[in-house]
């Protein structure tokens, strides 16, 4: 690792090699905004929303942030008349997609987006395909219950099979990363209803031994047990009543 | 829970498992190969059943997530059964300016089918594609890898009565 400068917006700032423009932006409190990107999860650059304008010399391009790493000499731009330009144009095809979005919606109204001219998806949920919920599933819980599946048009996020899977331990990690609220979920009784974009699944809720009070679902406490090599009644009482 | 979407999802016969299997080890049980051990299990059973991909999963120890993705993303793939016959239309630059279209709508008016689908007799599936590298014969029809150059949508109906 090696420490660089480079300028954002006109400030001069120190950075490490290695770092995205995003990243050093938000260490610095510069705003670029950004759907697809959360710290707990590797980049992915689906959004298109962090684009900047980086120069060296003559030439000047447009870049996602997100993925950019910094470089000794590189000048930043978050705010020229070309950048405006881009996440007008990916904002005012978001909202075409997901126009029931109140996220989309607002970033609409903060960038003077009016009316897309882009026809309106019908009966569409708040879903923009980031991945976010994906990611987090496979990199930070180790589920992978949940993928992007078929391509183009047809992209969505799903199950296997649009199915009820095996492999999701209904901890709600996906609703939690999700930027738009798309996924939604909903503990009544013995119950977890997780309703996702294209699927709904419910799971049975563990019951505290002592006070009764259903407190988390079975199957996470189950892959904590296991991942953690716990014994099998680690869990029996809620964290209320424990000790 | 209640989402499934084909409830007579077919059973994998002791026959297709041992297929797969040998399939798999074909490729060292390799996760790389995800995509030719795909494509050879879909040329052993005709279409990639639900099970079929749950072997696959298993069999090398990927995510089921992960292989319904890549069976999902390429057109070559198929989760549905299809006919015993598999017509291509080129839909390219060269066919079309020559004609495509036209035939592609007699073939569906024919057949009975969108692009994509089956007929019910399981006798054709239909597909489009885009350049076949052989634009100087188009229009191009593919029946089963094999080419029909110069078609027009008179020849269509002989083209398919050679397909039982
Ligand atoms: S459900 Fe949310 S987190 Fe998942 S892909 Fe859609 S917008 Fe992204
Ligand atoms: S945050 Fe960079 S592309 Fe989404
Ligand atoms: S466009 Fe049909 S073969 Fe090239």
């Amino acid at each position: 690792m090696k420490t660089v400068t480079l300028t954002i917006d006109g400030r001069e700032l120190q950075a490490e090699t290695g770092q995205t423009i995003l990243e050093v932006a938000r260490d610095n409190n510069i705003y670029i905004p950004a759907l697809c990107h959360n710290e707990a999860v590797a980049a992915y650059g689906a959004c298109r929303l962090c684009m900047v304008e980086v120069s060296r010399g003559d030439w000047a391009k447009l870049v996602t942030s997100c993925l950019y790493e910094v470089e000794d000499g590189l000048v930043v731009k978050t705010n020229t008349e070309r950048v405006n330009n881009v996440r007008r144009l990916v904002t005012e095809l978001l909202l075409a997609r997901c126009p029931d979005s109140e996220v989309i919606q607002d970033l609409a109204k903060e960038l003077g987006v009016g009316e897309p001219r882009f026809t309106p998806e019908e009966g569409n949920h708040k879903c923009i395909l980031c991945a976010l919920c994906t990611r987090a599933c496979q990199e930070v819980v180790g589920a992978s219950a949940i993928s992007l599946v078929n391509r183009g048009v047809n992209r969505q996020m799903a199950t296997p099979f649009y199915a009820f899977s095996d492999a999701c331990i209904a901890c709600g990690s996906c609703a939690y990363v999700c930027p738009t609220g798309a996924i939604d979920i909903e503990d009544a009784g013995d119950t977890r209803k997780i309703t996702m974009p294209n699927v709904t699944m419910e799971f049975k809720l563990k019951q505290c031994k002592t006070c009764g009070a259903y407190w988390a679902p079975e199957r996470q406490l189950a892959h904590i047990i296991k991942q953690a090599d716990l014994p099998p009644d680690a869990f029996d009482d809620c964290p209320d009543c424990r000790e | 829970m209640r989402n499934m979407p084909n409830s007579k999802k077919k059973q994998l016969k002791a026959a297709d498992k041992k297929k797969i299997a040998a399939t798999l080890d074909r490729y060292q049980r390799d996760g790389v190969m995800l995509v030719s051990i795909l494509q050879d299990v879909q040329a052993e059973l005709n279409y990639l059943p639900e099970d079929a991909l749950k072997e696959v999963s298993q069999g090398l120890e990927l995510p089921l997530t992960q292989v319904y993705s890549v069976a999902t993303f390429f057109k070559a793939f198929s989760l549905k059964p299809r006919g015993r016959h598999l017509v291509n239309i080129c839909m390219g630059t060269a066919c079309h300016v020559r004609g495509s279209v036209g035939i592609l709508e007699k073939l569906e008016q024919e057949l009975g089918i969108l692009p994509g689908e089956t007929t019910r007799d399981y006798r054709f599936t239909l597909e489009t594609v885009n350049c076949v590298g052989a634009c100087a014969l188009g229009p191009i029809v593919m029946v089963d890898g094999k080419y029909h150059g110069q078609m027009t949508a008179d020849k269509v109906d002989a083209v398919l009565k050679g397909y039982e």
